[in-house]
């Protein structure tokens, strides 16, 4: 095992080119032993161009990968038997069983005797398919295809783990039991590196990088990117009257967007825009129309408000 | 581990893979049996070029002992069915009609000129020269017998290898040669471009598995669906329909597994170029027509223009159907067709080695 200091995935000035679109813009990302980190961002960010280049499926334009210490451009073979890979579409085969599919990635990683035997039942066990060894895997419903997938994954144990968007159309239980899943893999001191556009799911990383348009455009910790000065602030009403309060809102030259957020709205304002000068509109409003405000606070910045924040700020 | 070993584990993962899913598809099992059974069917009972029962109108307007002589001999040689009709007008009809395919006319002025007309319906012209031909030489024989004149030089004609000149077995050995480049063809195109639109084969990329060894899985499979094939028409040619088989099996496999390494080759190079198996069905069409008819199988190469009996000799095909159709009917032996065989491995390599170097 490598020291706890050097990364598990390293990938500098990565550069992916089709042609004249630049899909991955010189990103650069670390990911340590234990660490989850997340890869976020709008379909055609440069998610999965920038995690097929990880895995070495995909030839960097210029740039330099490292993972579990092995050269992926130079020796993507070698490095190969130390990752494993969930991909976005169930891409195991539908024509053969839970077990057959998984004896197939086996052999791929080259497991056999005893230890190939252990590993598939632990693999079974661990995500639960024990019962549905002898099911052909096309038959499965999505949640157990992608069980399967993780499982195919982690049969040989790897250092790594890619996972690209690995929860999208799983519902919300399954999604949190492969949460918890992925945190055990973490604890074990496996290095993680997750695309998705759950934003709590993002939530669940110990680090995060938005992705915009093929270059990252913000990277810290969930903290840390919670903590960073919103441009555009945001209140929280709460009113009876919400629903009310939701269509007028729109017209009103201070707002730049209202969420409804569980019986509350939330407000954000245009850039440069005032608090007081909302509160000054709503209690006018609320005079004029006899609607009743219970509160109007400043809102807690989600992660949303940030990445938009910051999707903005880049796109000006 | 030991690289070797290794790659061994893959590739018997691999192997085991393929074939699973081979035998288990029901489509598969369908294209491996039903086609061959079709043209089988096809080649064996409808395609002839053999004149067996062509109707002909007589018209006999002379009426002498002479024509009735003639007449007679035509019946008698079993090939033909007659029908009388009185004048040529309605004669002439039934060829329009397509009724009859050939007119034997007697003028009534027969006994003083000599002269039998023949008139054939040449919009089939293969035919038409088949029956042209037979009748003139039996007005010819019968002619003489009664004029008991002896022809000058006696030929006595015989067909070594195919002694009645049927077209069976002529043309089911070749069916062989046309199924095995049909079925391995398309079969490895569309299994290799599937993987590819499906993502399974990028999946099976993030493992340790070389390009090499899942092609090369993927070939056994295939070339055992030709294999199956081979055996499967030879037996049902040779137990039904009295195709002789004259030389031996390892010829036949031997060929077989020479002409193998060109169609996937061929096969390898189409999905290499399609992005769907739709593509890679039509591309395998575009391909596989000319090499059939460019092969010998139907029409006989010496025939064709100067320029494109060049193109035959880049078409595996043509190699392969004469080791096949001496397998069958001859029975020389490997040693007799050792230029055939060579040319097979020349291009299967040729085929193999650009194929593998595009589906990098």
């Amino acid at each position: 095992m490598s020291d706890a200091a050097a990364p598990l995935i390293l990938a500098e000035d990565l550069t992916r080119r089709f042609g004249d679109f630049t899909a991955v813009d010189h990103i650069h990302v670390a990911v340590q032993p234990g660490e989850v980190f997340g890869l976020l961002g709008a379909n055609g960010a440069g998610k999965t161009t920038a995690i097929r280049m990880l895995c070495g499926m995909l030839p960097p334009t210029t740039g330099r990968i490292q993972v579990a210490d092995v050269d992926m451009v130079r020796h993507a073979r070698r490095a190969r038997g130390q990752i494993g890979y969930v991909a976005q579409r169930f891409s195991l085969y539908g024509d053969l069983t839970v077990l057959e599919n998984l004896s197939l990635q086996a052999g791929l990683y080259g497991l056999t005797g005893a230890r190939r035997h252990e590993r598939l039942e632990e693999a079974l066990r661990l995500l639960n398919l024990r019962e549905h060894r002898a099911v052909m895997a096309g038959a499965l419903p999505l949640g157990y295809k992608q069980r399967l997938g993780l499982a195919a994954a982690l049969l040989h144990e790897p250092r790594v783990l890619f996972l690209d968007e690995p929860t999208s159309g799983v519902d919300p239980m399954a999604r949190q039991r492969f949460w918890e899943l992925i945190y055990d893999l973490a604890d074990s001191g496996i290095g993680i590196l997750v695309t998705t556009h759950y934003m709590d799911e993002a939530l669940f990383c110990d680090r995060l990088a938005l992705m915009q348009a093929g270059r990252v455009v913000a990277e810290g910790t969930p903290d840390e990117l919670l903590r960073r000065p919103l441009p555009t602030p945001i209140l929280e009403l709460d009113s009876p009257d919400a629903v009310r309060f939701e269509r007028l809102a729109h017209t009103w030259p201070e707002v730049r967007e209202v969420i409804p957020h569980a019986g509350q709205l939330r407000i954000r304002l245009r850039a440069g825009t005032e608090p007081a000068a909302l509160r000054a509109r709503v209690d006018a409003v609320a005079v004029e129309q006899r609607l009743t405000v219970t509160a109007l606070r400043p809102a807690a910045p989600e992660l949303e408000d940030v990445f938009v924040a910051v999707l903005e700020e880049n796109e000006v | 581990m030991n690289p070797v070993r290794a790659s061994l584990i893959r590739l018997r993962a691999l192997l085991g893979k393929e074939f699973r899913q081979l035998l288990r598809d029901p489509r598969m099992r369908f294209f491996m049996v039903v086609p061959p059974l079709f043209q089988l069917m096809a080649f064996g009972y409808a395609a002839s070029f053999d004149v067996r029962h062509a109707e002909i109108a007589v018209v006999d307007q002379a009426q002498t002992p002479a024509t009735r002589a003639l007449r007679a001999a035509v019946a008698a040689t079993g090939r033909f069915t007659l029908h009388y009709f009185p004048a040529m007008a309605p004669a002439a009809t039934a060829l329009d009609r397509g009724e009859i395919r050939a007119i034997l006319h007697f003028a009534p002025d027969f006994e003083t000129k000599q002269t039998a007309q023949i008139i054939a319906d040449g919009s089939d012209s293969n035919s038409a020269q088949m029956i042209t031909g037979q009748l003139s030489q039996t007005l010819q024989q019968s002619a003489r017998l009664s004029a008991g004149i002896e022809p000058p030089v006696h030929i006595e004609d015989r067909a070594w290898f195919n002694e009645n000149l049927d077209d069976r077995p002529y043309f089911i050995p070749g069916i062989i040669a046309t199924i095995v480049v049909i079925t391995t063809v398309i079969l490895t195109a569309m299994t290799v471009v599937r993987e590819r639109e499906l993502g399974t084969l990028e999946r099976l990329l993030v493992t340790p598995v070389a390009r090499l060894e899942f092609l090369v899985a993927k070939m056994a499979a295939v070339a055992s669906v030709g294999l199956f094939d081979v055996i499967l028409i030879s037996v049902i040619a040779v137990a039904w329909f009295d195709v002789p088989f004259r030389g031996n099996g390892i010829g036949l496999l031997a060929g077989s597994l020479l002409f193998l390494m060109s169609s996937l080759g061929i096969g390898l190079l189409i999905s290499s170029y399609a992005e769907t198996q739709q593509q890679a069905m039509l591309l395998a069409f575009f391909v596989i027509m000319p090499m059939v008819v460019l092969s010998g199988f139907a029409f006989p190469i010496r025939n064709m223009p100067a320029v494109v009996q060049w193109l035959t000799w880049l078409d595996p095909l043509r190699y392969y159907l004469v080791v096949i159709r001496d397998v069958f009917l001859k029975g020389s032996g490997i040693g007799a067709h050792g230029f055939e065989y060579g040319m097979m491995a020349l291009l299967g390599t040729a085929a193999l080695v650009l194929s593998l170097a595009r589906v990098k």
